[in-house]
This record gives structure tokens, sequence and C-alpha cells, in this order.
């Protein structure tokens, strides 16, 4: 019963979709306000009917009704419930319901905390967020229903890809898609604006807080996945640039360039068209990468089975929203007007430049991603382009961003000038030097490449320190103690950028050590045998069978050994292998033990004859600051987000306010908060 | 410095306009040659064991190898760390090696992919990376690429005749 209200709720949600997406729109051409006024309880309402809908196929899945295909697909009565709570997003079906009750949840966001938005732009945006919405409920419920029904019920379901029955995995997609649809909302935003004819800085300020959310999140969840690959695949690879991680690795270079593009518009009224394309092409590239993920032209542990139907659906959705958009950019963009004009040496210089080449970046990594899928399509050639072309085109189109992101922030708007800036920066050149000879000595013998990423890396991190410091001690005549009692006063958005900022410096070290400074050992040893890795001596000390909830376990028990302090340091590693019982897959746990700087890595194998496992053992230096990074990434964002400058109400100050000081809320910030 | 001031707001801005366009130009031209020529370079072609037979694949090439594992053709060798197994597309098999542990999905009788190269005497392939990617059905499309090319792919048949097989044991000591 519960299946067949979620069902009709989904039906009547495309309903309510299809007003809230006509009304608004000829309301607004027409200055009609009650038909503009539509779009608000339009959004709350089809928020609340895919909600419910959500939870209706949550409902199937917790209560393991196994009457609802879907489920039977998907689940197992002995799954763990986190499992099978995150097994209603693990399938196609199930996710496509979270994308477009994201979709939806982001609509009614916009319609509770856009008060302060021109009647307009709000209607037209909702509006366009509602025709997106409709293309995708259309394509769910003619091709792709999470709610139908199978008759005989069979009496247990094939189970969730063990792989998938992971807590990292398990989140993973939520937050991906908070990011990845959070998006659409600007794309909407855009859209809505090119109609209008208008982009000024209050549009920018309206839109930043949607993508710092959007950015945030996809930040996070491909961390999520990245951290999962890490520790699930059994090897220590955290981006293999898989078709399906550049699907979500593209928007967030682009949302990145966009973030820092419309500051440029909101502090300077310039690169508006600029601003608008990267808006509609973020999420275009989001369109793009579900349909590569969901049409069957790739292989991959994260695609979902092919269907061609589902293929071509999506391909026209595709063709609609992208050509429609882009159809649209052309007509309108000519007509928005210029704004402030600037020098190269300027920080809208130094943005352009980072738009520039993080725009670069996306259109390689889409080149090295559909080329093959092309080629294919020509020549029927199978080819596959991997890390080796990444890494020859991604890389050496990062460095110069990086080098350029330390600069960047002291310069001034307009026209700036590179000495007194590159002179301020020369202790954290030399602190970068510094550390790059100390690494240099400790890696001596290893791969020299890795130095560049650490010299990069602490290029950043001087930088960013520079800066905070020259922030709250401008000229010498402030004390240490007045400084330090300015740091604690730094508006919010000053704490998230440098917090974001110093992230990315701290995951350019840790990629750099995963990628290039690990131990890696395989060898076949027996019980009480013990292998040398880097500084520490690994020995197998048994091998047991451990039952588990849906599984049986194979452990081997290793004790680890610092070689220079002594047994009193040692600990003990557990690596499992673990057989299912629903279907026999079996999957790698690998065994990691996390220090401030480096991961132990262990993994069991079979036994290969005359008592011997394969075992295979790492040392990963830095690998922990990859993770730590994106943290310190999202927390910027979040820091951004909250400061209340950027809040979507509160572009006016009334005069009471001028007065006190810059961190008292305003009276006409919108009540919500 | 000062002709600046003396020209239009209008005029500037089409200078800052045509300075960006050109900026711009100038990236996608080094992007495009750095991205072709690591295309060249970089590129992994697939053959299947029959192309592999046959002596299709370029001279000390690095490609991918596709198929179906031979079924009681895995063994693990003496050093323990090493495993062989013959990869077949129904009419060609090649012996592939591997040193290190084989992804848990790895049975025989089902799809694998490999990256890696043959060994001098062509008559082994090494593989540097053996690839366990598969989607709901747990069927590479490499792998029905190779059968096709060797024109033993049934389809629906070919792919229950796989599915079937999927109990089977990882690989086992030689004896």
């Amino acid at each position: 019963m519960i299946a067949e209200l979620g069902h009709y709720a989904l039906t009547l949600a495309l309903g309510v979709a299809l007003v809230q997406a006509i009304l608004p729109m000829l309301g607004a051409a027409r200055g009609d306000m009650q038909w503009m006024g539509v779009a608000v309880p339009t959004a709350l309402v089809q928020f609340a009917l895919l909600m419910f809908a959500f939870l209706a196929l949550m409902h199937a899945y917790v209560t393991s009704d196994f009457s609802v295909l879907n489920v039977v697909a998907n689940s197992h009565s002995l799954k763990p419930m986190l499992y099978k709570i995150s097994g209603v997003w693990g399938n196609h079906e199930g996710s496509l319901l979270l994308w477009v009750a994201v979709m939806a949840l982001f609509g009614a966001l916009v319609a509770i905390f856009g008060r302060n938005l021109p009647p307009g732009l709000k209607a037209r945006t909702l509006s366009i967020q509602a025709t997106i919405t409709v293309g995708f409920l259309l394509f769910m419920i003619l091709t792709s229903n999470p709610f139908e029904r199978v008759f005989p019920a069979p009496l247990e379901g094939q189970d969730l890809n063990p792989l998938l029955q992971d807590p990292g995995l398990a989140f993973h997609p939520p937050m991906l898609y908070i990011g990845y649809v959070g998006l659409s909302i600007v794309f909407s935003f855009a859209c809505a604006a090119l109609i209008e004819g208008k982009v000024d800085a209050a549009w920018a300020r309206w839109v930043r807080p949607w993508t710092l959310l959007a950015w945030s999140f996809l930040t996070g969840g491909i961390a999520l996945g990245s951290w999962w690959a890490y520790y699930e695949l059994g090897w220590g690879g955290f981006w293999f640039w898989d078709p399906v991680e550049n699907a979500s690795f593209m928007p967030w270079l682009v949302a990145t360039a966009m973030l820092h593009s419309a500051i440029v518009v909101e502090k300077r009224d310039t690169l508006k068209s600029w601003t608008i394309l990267l808006a509609i092409i973020g999420f275009s590239l989001s369109l793009i990468g579900t349909f590569l993920v969901r049409s069957g032209v790739l292989t991959s542990v994260h695609a979902f089975a092919s269907d061609p139907e589902r293929g071509v659906f999506i391909l026209m959705l595709l063709a609609v929203s992208i050509g429609g958009s882009f159809a649209l950019y052309a007509w309108r963009a000519p007509s928005l007007s210029g704004g402030g004009l600037f020098r190269p040496i300027s920080r809208e210089g130094a943005l352009v430049l980072n738009n520039l080449l993080l725009t670069t970046a996306a259109a390689t990594v889409l080149l090295g991603t559909l080329y093959p899928l092309f080629l294919e399509l020509l020549t029927n050639d199978k080819i596959s382009v991997g890390p080796p072309f990444f890494n020859a085109t991604f890389v050496p189109i990062m460095i110069p961003l990086f080098v350029a992101l330390g600069v960047g922030p002291f310069l001034p708007w307009k026209r700036g000038d590179l000495t007194p800036v590159l002179r301020l920066l020369i202790t954290a050149f030399v602190f970068a030097v510094v550390v790059t000879v100390l690494a240099g000595i400790v890696i001596w013998g290893q791969q020299a490449y890795a130095l560049l990423g650490i010299a990069v890396s602490a290029w950043l991190v001087g930088s960013v320190v520079t800066e905070i410091y020259r922030r709250i001690r401008p000229t010498r005549s402030i004390g240490f103690g007045q400084a330090f009692g300015r740091l604690l006063n730094l508006p919010r958005a000053a704490w998230g950028m440098s917090a974001a900022h110093f992230g990315i410096a701290i995951v350019v070290a840790g990629a750099t050590g995963a990628s290039l400074l690990t131990t890696e050992k395989i060898e076949a040893i027996r019980i009480g045998q013990t292998v040398e890795v880097a500084q520490f001596d690994f020995t197998l000390t048994g091998v047991t069978q451990v039952p588990g909830p849906n599984y049986t376990a194979t452990r081997g028990e290793f004790t680890v050994t610092p070689r220079d302090s002594g047994t009193d340091q040692s600990f003990t590693l557990k690596a499992e292998n673990r057989q299912f019982l629903s279907n026999g897959q079996v999957t790698t746990e690998a065994a990691i033990r996390s220090a401030s700087w480096y991961d132990l890595y262990a993994v069991l194998g079979e036994p290969v004859g005359q008592g011997r496992y394969t075992v295979r053992l790492y040392f990963k230096p830095l690998v922990p600051w990859m993770w730590a990074g994106a943290i310190f990434m999202v927390i910027g964002g979040l820091l951004s987000l909250s400061d209340r400058r950027l809040r979507v109400g509160a572009p006016k100050r009334s005069a009471a306010v001028i007065n006190s000081t810059p961190d008292a809320p305003s009276p006409s910030a919108h009540p919500a908060e | 410095m000062s002709d600046a001031k003396r020209r239009s707001p209008a005029a500037r801005r089409k200078k800052v306009r045509l300075t960006l366009v050109l900026c711009g130009t100038l990236f996608l031209a080094a992007a495009t040659a750095l991205t072709l020529s690591a295309l060249q370079e970089n590129v992994t072609f697939f053959f299947g064991p029959s192309e592999v037979a046959e002596g299709k694949v370029p001279e000390g090439a690095t490609f991918r190898i596709g198929g179906l594992v031979e079924v009681g053709s895995c063994h693990i060798r003496e050093d323990g760390v090493t495993r062989e197994f013959r990869i077949t597309d129904g009419s060609n098999a090649v012996l592939v090696t591997y040193a290190g542990l084989l992804p848990s999905l790895f049975r025989d009788g089902q799809g694998v992919v490999a990256l890696g190269q043959l060994d001098t005497g062509h008559s082994t392939f090494v593989a540097k990376e053996v690839l366990a990617k598969h989607d709901e059905t747990y069927m590479p499309t490499e792998v029905v690429e190779a059968m096709k090319r060797a024109g033993t792919w049934k389809g629906d048949e070919s792919v229950a005749e796989i599915q079937a097989s999927g109990t089977a044991d990882p690989c086992k000591a030689k004896a």
C-alpha cells in the first residue's frame, strides 16, 4: 500500500512540477504577480510529495518488502539496517528518486529562504528548476519506476553488491547528489538571469550561497568516494580517472571556477557572461555525467546496467537542456552590460587566470573521458584513456594554477603591482624551498617528481599563512597582541578562503605521497614470518575464520613493530576477506592504521600452498593529509556560507546598523536564521 | 598610461575583452597541443586473445586484453606471489602472468580485462593490472567485444554460461 502511495506521490509531483514550470514563467513574462506567486507553494508541495515518495521507498527497503521489484533486485533480509537504508539509493531507480528529491529540496530552499529575491527572478528560477525536474520525473515514470511490483513476491532479495555495503559508500551518493544536483539551482538562477536580461552584483550575491553549498557537498562527496576506493579496493589507489569519477570531477572544477568568478561579478560587476556560462556548463556536465553512468556506454562498478531505452531518453534530456541553455546564452549574453575594467595584473586578472586554467582542465578531462566513446563509435577500436593521459595533461595545467593561487589573494582589485606582492611572499617562497630540500633528503632515491608536489604544497601553505598574517598585521605599528585580537574578529569568509586554500595545499601533498612515495611489498609468507616495509616490521601472527551478519570472514592478524623503537610500540592490524552468504561474492577489507602523517596498509590474500599466504603490505606517507585537506576544504566552504554578508536576504543595511561593529546582525537579515 | 585615460570606456572595454579572448585562445591552443600529444602517447589499445595470437599487437606496446578466464587454467606459482592463468575468447587463449593479489571478483569462466605487455617471446602477457570492473551483470563490455571479434559471442546464451560459472574458486597453488 505504501509503495502505491509513493508511486502516486511521484506522479502527482510530475503534475505539480508541470504547473511550477509553466505558470511562473508566463507570469514573469506578463508581470502577473499571482501567477508568479504560484512558484513558492508549488515548490514546497513538490518537495513534500517527492520526500514522501522517497520515504515510501525507504520504508519498502527497511521492511524488506519483496513485492517491490526494486527491493528484490537490491536488498536482502540479512543486510544490516544501515545498508538496507543506503540500498535505497544504491541502484538506478532509487538514486534517480534521490536526484529528483534533491532537486525539489533546492527548489523548496529557494522558496523558503529567497524571500528577498525579486519576484521575477525567483519565479523564473523555480520555473526552470521545475522544468528540469519534469524531464527527470518523466524519465522515471516511463522507464525507471522504483515502485514497480513483482508478483509472486520472492522470499528473498538478490542483495546489494557487497562492495557497496560500507559506511563510506552509504553516504557518498547523498553528499554527492546535494553537490551535483545543487548545481542545478545555480543553473536555474543563471538561465533566469539570462531571460531577464540582467546580471548584476545583487544576482551574484544571491547565487553565491547556493554555489558554496553545492560546492562544499560536492567536495565532500568526491572525497568520500575517493576515500572509499582507497580503503575498499585493496591497493590504496584513490583516483583512477574512471569516467564516472571524471563525471563528478568536471562539475567540481567548473563549480570552483564559477564560485571565484561570482566574486568578481559581485565586487566589480564584470566577468558576467563568463560566470553565467560557467553556471550553465557546470550543471550541463552534471547531466552529461548522469548520461555516462546510466546509459550503459561504460562498464564500471559505478555504472548501472545498460538499457538502450534509458540511454536514448537521457540523451534527449541532455539535448534539450544543454542545447536550450546554450542557445539561450548565445541569444541573451550579448545584451549583458559590461562592467568594471581592470588591468591584467590585478585580482580580477588572477581570477580570470584561475577561470581559464580550471575550465581548461575540465575541458581536457572531458576530452579524455569522451574520446574513447567517440573513437569507438567511429572506428570500432576499443581504446582506454587512463592515468597516463590525465597525468600528462591535468598536472601541467594545475601546477601554474597552484603557483598563481599563492599570489592571487594578495593582488588588489582593478590594478596591482606584482613586485611588492612578490616581496611579501618571499617568506613563503623560502619556506617552500627549505621544505623541498628537506623532503629531498628524506626521500632520496625515490621519485623526484614528488618534490614538485611537495614544493607546490609548501608554497601554498606559506602563502595562506602569509595572507592571514598580512590581514591581521598589515603594518608593523600593530603589536602582536593586537594582531591576535584582530585574528579572532576576521570575517568568516576570510577564514573560509584560508581554510579552503590550506585544504587544497595539503590535499596536493597527500596526493603526491599516495601516488609517488608509497612503499609496496607483495610476498607469500607463513604464519610467524616477518616482512620489512619501510621502517616497519609486519609479522603475520594468525589466520582465523570469523562470522559476520551476512558474511563469513577469513581474518589475518599482523603484529606491526616500528623497527627503531622495539616491541613495546607494536600494534595489531586485522585484515579480512569476507564471503557474502547471499551470492558468494568476496570483498577485501584492508587493515589500515592511520598516524598523523602516514598510513600502514595490509591486505591478506589466499593460501598459496605450503602453509603460506600472499600478503600485500604498504607504507603510505602523507595519505591521511588528503582526507584532512578535503575536510578543510569542506569546512572552508561552509564557513564562507555562514558569513552573514553572503546570505540571500541581506543586501541592504539600515542606517542604525552602520555605526555598530561589522559582525552585528542586520535587522533586515531574513528571519529564518 | 595617460593614453589609456583618454580612450573611452567602451574602447577600453573592447581592449580588455580582446586581451581576454587572445589569452583564452592561447590557453586553448596550448592545452590542445598538450592534450593531442598526450593522447597519441598515452592511449591504450585493446586486443582480444585471437588478435594477440594472430600477431596484430604492435611491438612493445602496452595494451589491454580481455576475455574469459579459461576454466582450470589459474595457478599460483612457487614463489607464492605470481599468478598465471589463460585468457580465452572461445577460439584462442593467451597465457597471462600477474604478480600480486587478483581481484576478489576473479573466477574461472568469468570475464576479465588485464593491462600490460607481451613478453619478449610474445608468448606470455605480463599484466601490470588485472581489472575487475563489473556492472550489475558482471560482464565487462571489453570481454563481449573480444568474443565478438573472435566470432564466439552467442548473446544471452554466453551471458548465461558465464553467470553459471560464477561460484568457482579462485586460483589454486600449483601442486
